[in-house]
């Protein structure tokens, strides 16, 4: 009834990322414009050198604070009005920090662009930090934490995070920092914190959609630079790496209705040169549906709704991690079956069809993402946060299609220890310590949460 | 801002849809079949779903896995999704890659059953008990998507019943249920085909005739149950859930007019007055004034049969009782039946869903998924240009007349989440008022 015969592809059309326009500003800060013509809106993006590995210890999630607490009212405006004068404007300011890099941000339709960019520059430029919002934004924070304790799949993350860097990483504790640290944070050390770190000369702006480079960089001119200051030299802490037997952490959750299991060591810096070949090597081990892993553990076994791998790529060396939350009973073998995927990825090269299904998703999907003013932005402040060169998106395809089979397996060897790999599930260990103990992959600890 | 659209109806009933825009060279495929929960029969919660596991299972010229594995491999991406209404099923590929997205889906809805076996039926049951278990069982409140419209509709009504399926019914499941399922509603009369992005119109309708042209019309379904409701639940239905969870959490719904009608707008833009962003009532008097709650927000279902829900969710803050939160709550809902609202609050929320709806057709996908939308649940692709306006027609006098007609105590069903005791109680259940549906 319906054709046999499958179609051929006809003759791609040529794609090119957006261009943009790069300047700075006297004051230092610079400005990136990518015009896009296609619907009239616009995304802004600010990129902030302040990451949350600047927090200073004992004080950890002070970075992300700081940057909530810019969406709670500047000099001119209280937090209601401000977030009223934006929403009638049909836009709000995002704000957040991660491990490299603070962002604000807003899309906005254009007619309105130009009022509404002035109060992004208002909450980036001038900020009142009240005392009552300060106050109000840890107590949020200190309710995310209890929440995060009753979620297993963060939960999870968060406990790998503990369990593979070394204590005294940064990296070894949550992002936005725990209930402790939270509390010792005070209006004092969030306005010191934003005059220190924050100046033009941290900051890459970003405007990404209807406008023009001349339109965008007026914009950014006009608005910004009269703002002054400069930063204070900041020490970047390193990460440490933790264990390098394999072991493994049972988190214990009684109720638990399946086993959320991460496998993993502490990858490699995003500056890598083995990037590419990371990548590939990733998406044929767990970064595509039909990758090996989610292929095994769900297509074949029916253990899971889905299993993937991924490298989080951070500007220090962030997780190598394979995750995936599968029936309680099965437990042993989901960690089996993974196990032996990483060791398959590591002794023998990819088949030639494994490679192209990898390279030419990669490549194909390229375009895809980068269909909002929103995703352009975000492309653009990557470039900014790693460093990478003007030419990265032009050359990104090109270097995709020339990874190897031979590359892909010195990728795994490399940089998939399985010797070293740590494995914590969180789940009922009633039901999953005796057949994780059968493995026989390493010493057991089974414990509870930790409470921070 | 307006997209561009043609319509046309294959002779086989298959209702197509067209979007052309060629800033880049990307092309969205996207089918709608007006199948849902609510077409399940009774003993077999959870098959729509199942169902669309088994559409990535092959079909008679393709291999199970395979279209994932020829869209990935294409340079696409792609998935399915199950609603109360509706199952679509959706690629993006480049755009030369358009003729081998049409190819693959009309495979599996002219010839799905020669793949099916019971060794792929067993499997994707298992991976839809684990599905379960990862977004409802072992998440905190994740029972609210089941517990909710159980108490917002008789027990009678299609609405009523799980969408993820019960672990006995989904057991139940048979190859026999996926031939009768497939034959009864899988069939061009009963689907809407949207294609978006960069293609040549004359181009995409001739692969459309060519690939989906053969197949024959279905032998029609059966009709769904009479769907209609009393537009108000007639009492306050409250039921508390014991939950491993620390913080308390309150869901309220509201009957609400149905997606699409004159009167959903003034509800949609209720909602966001209620609960969009920061600048919303709730959020400004529970999180923000009051510090009650740790977050707030409001949305409606976009049922478009019987009744809609208009749906309340706040989280308390620690060492709020559950008891305060749903009295603080239904405070700011009161508020709102008793007060005007202002042409300011109207203005704020227009504008929030307006942005929204912009950004949202940058996407190819989207578009598509939104003109297969309008088409399937309203016979028409074209409303999608007209959503601006209906927007913002609404006025403060609609939207307070709403609050007034659906927000009383004769019209809430709430569903309150405590941390468990330790006594292991059930679910209680209490009737305020008299029901009368």
């Amino acid at each position: 009834m319906t054709a046999a015969v499958r179609p051929q592809p006809g003759l791609p059309r040529e794609y090119h990322f957006p261009r943009f326009e790069r300047r700075m500003l006297e004051n230092g800060m610079s400005v990136i414009v990518a015009p896009v013509r296609k619907l009239p809106v616009v995304s802004v993006v600010a990129v902030v050198d302040v990451t949350a590995v600047d927090d200073p210890t004992g004080f950890e999630g002070i970075a992300e604070l700081t940057a909530q607490a810019l969406r709670e009212g500047t000099h001119k405006r209280d937090g209601v009005r401000l977030a009223l004068d934006l929403e009638k404007r049909g836009t709000s300011v995002e704000a957040g920090a991660d491990w490299d890099s603070t962002l604000v941000s807003m899309t906005v339709l254009k007619h309105q662009l130009e009022s509404a960019f002035g109060i992004f520059c208002e909450v980036l430029t001038s900020p009142a930090f009240r005392e009552e919002d300060i106050e109000r934004l840890k107590a949020e924070r200190i309710a995310e934490r209890m929440q995060l304790l009753a979620e297993p799949r963060g939960l999870a993350d968060e406990e790998f995070s503990r369990f593979i860097y070394a204590e005294g990483s940064r990296y070894a504790e949550p992002m936005s920092g725990s209930a402790r640290s939270v509390a010792a944070i005070t209006r004092h050390e969030v306005v010191e914190f934003y005059e220190s770190r924050y100046a033009p000369e941290a900051v890459t702006l970003i405007i990404a959609g209807d406008v023009s480079a001349a339109e965008g960089q007026r914009l950014a001119e006009s608005m910004l630079a009269g703002w002054s200051g400069e930063r204070a030299p900041v020490t970047r802490r390193a990460d440490k790496v933790e264990r390098t037997a394999r072991s493994v952490e049972i988190i214990s959750r009684p109720d638990a209705a399946q086993s959320e299991i991460r496998i993993g060591h502490v990858g490699v810096p995003r500056s890598h040169p083995d990037y590419f070949d990371i990548v590939v090597m990733n998406a044929v081990l767990g970064g595509l549906f039909s990758s090996r892993i989610n292929l095994n553990l769900r297509e074949q076994h029916g253990y899971t709704y889905g299993a993937s791998s991924y490298f989080d790529w951070r500007r220090q060396a962030g997780p190598m991690v394979i995750s995936t939350a599968v029936q309680s009973e099965v437990t042993g073998e989901a960690i089996s079956e993974s196990l032996n995927e990483i060791e398959r990825m590591r002794s023998d090269e990819i088949s030639e069809d494994e490679l192209t299904l990898a390279t030419s998703y990669l490549e194909g999907v390229f375009p895809i993402r980068y269909e909002t003013t929103a995703s352009i932005a975000s492309a653009l402040a990557n470039l900014v946060i790693f460093e990478l060169p003007e030419d990265y998106y032009d050359t990104y395809r090109g270097r995709i299609s020339s990874v190897t089979t031979a590359g892909v397996l010195k990728a795994a060897k490399s940089h998939v220890r399985s010797e070293e790999l740590q494995v914590l599930t969180v789940g009922n260990p009633e039901i999953i310590e005796a057949p994780v103990r059968a493995l026989g992959i390493g010493e057991v600890i089974v414990r509870d949460p930790v409470e921070s | 801002m307006r997209i561009p659209i043609e319509q046309f109806r294959l002779d086989n009933g298959l209702l197509v849809t067209l979007s052309r825009d060629t800033t880049a060279p990307i092309v969205a495929v996207n089918l709608w079949y007006h199948v849902g929960s609510a077409n399940e029969r009774p003993g077999r919660t959870g098959f729509a779903h199942l169902f669309e596991h088994m559409l990535f299972q092959g079909s008679e010229h393709v291999e199970a896995n395979e279209h994932f594995e020829l869209i990935q491999r294409a340079g696409g991406t792609l998935n399915g999704s199950t609603w109360l209404e509706r199952t679509n099923y959706f690629e993006t590929v480049p755009s030369n890659q358009l003729a081998l997205a049409l190819w693959l889906e009309a495979d599996r809805m002219g010839a799905l059953l020669p793949a099916m076996t019971q060794k792929k039926l067993d499997t994707q049951r298992d991976v839809v008990m684990n599905e379960r278990r990862w977004s409802v069982d072992n998440q905190p409140y994740g029972t609210w998507w089941e517990k909710l419209p159980e108490i917002a509709f008789p027990e009678w009504h299609p609405f009523h019943h799980s969408l993820i399926g019960s672990m006995e019914h989904l057991t139940a499941a048979s190859l026999d249920d996926v031939e009768q399922f497939f034959r009864t509603y899988y069939t061009p009369d009963n689907a809407v085909l949207s294609i978006a992005g960069d293609f040549e119109i004359s181009d995409a309708r001739q692969l459309v005739e060519q690939y989906f042209g053969p197949i024959p019309r279905g032998t029609g379904k059966p009709p769904l149950e009479n769907m209609d409701l009393p537009a108000k639940l007639g009492a306050t239905i409250r039921r508390v859930v014991e939950d491993e969870v620390n913080l308390s959490r309150l869901y309220m719904a509201f009957r609400s007019p149905v997606f699409g009608s004159d009167e959903y707008y003034a509800a949609s833009v209720c909602g966001a007055v209620l609960g969009m962003r920061r600048g919303s009532r709730l959020y400004r008097s529970l999180v923000r004034e009051k510090q009650i709650a740790a977050d707030a927000s409001a949305f409606t279902f976009d049922l478009s049969k019987g009744a809609d829900l208009l749906i309340v969710d706040v989280t308390a803050r620690p060492g709020i009782s559950p008891e305060q939160l749903e009295e603080e709550v239904e405070r700011e809902i009161d508020r709102i039946v008793d007060e005007e609202v202002t042409a300011d609050e109207i203005e704020r929320a227009v504008a929030l869903i307006e942005t929204d709806m912009a950004t949202a057709l940058q996407t190819a996908s989207e578009r598509a998924d939104r003109l297969s939308m309008y088409a399937t649940l309203l016979g028409d692709a074209g409303l999608i240009n007209i959503q601006s306006d209906r927007y913002r027609s609404v006025t403060a006098e609609h939207v307070s007349q709403f609050a007034a007609d659906r927000l009383g105590d004769d019209n809430r069903a709430k569903l309150l989440y405590v941390p468990r005791s330790g006594d292991g109680a059930g679910d209680t259940e209490m009737l305020v008022g008299v029901a009368t549906s």
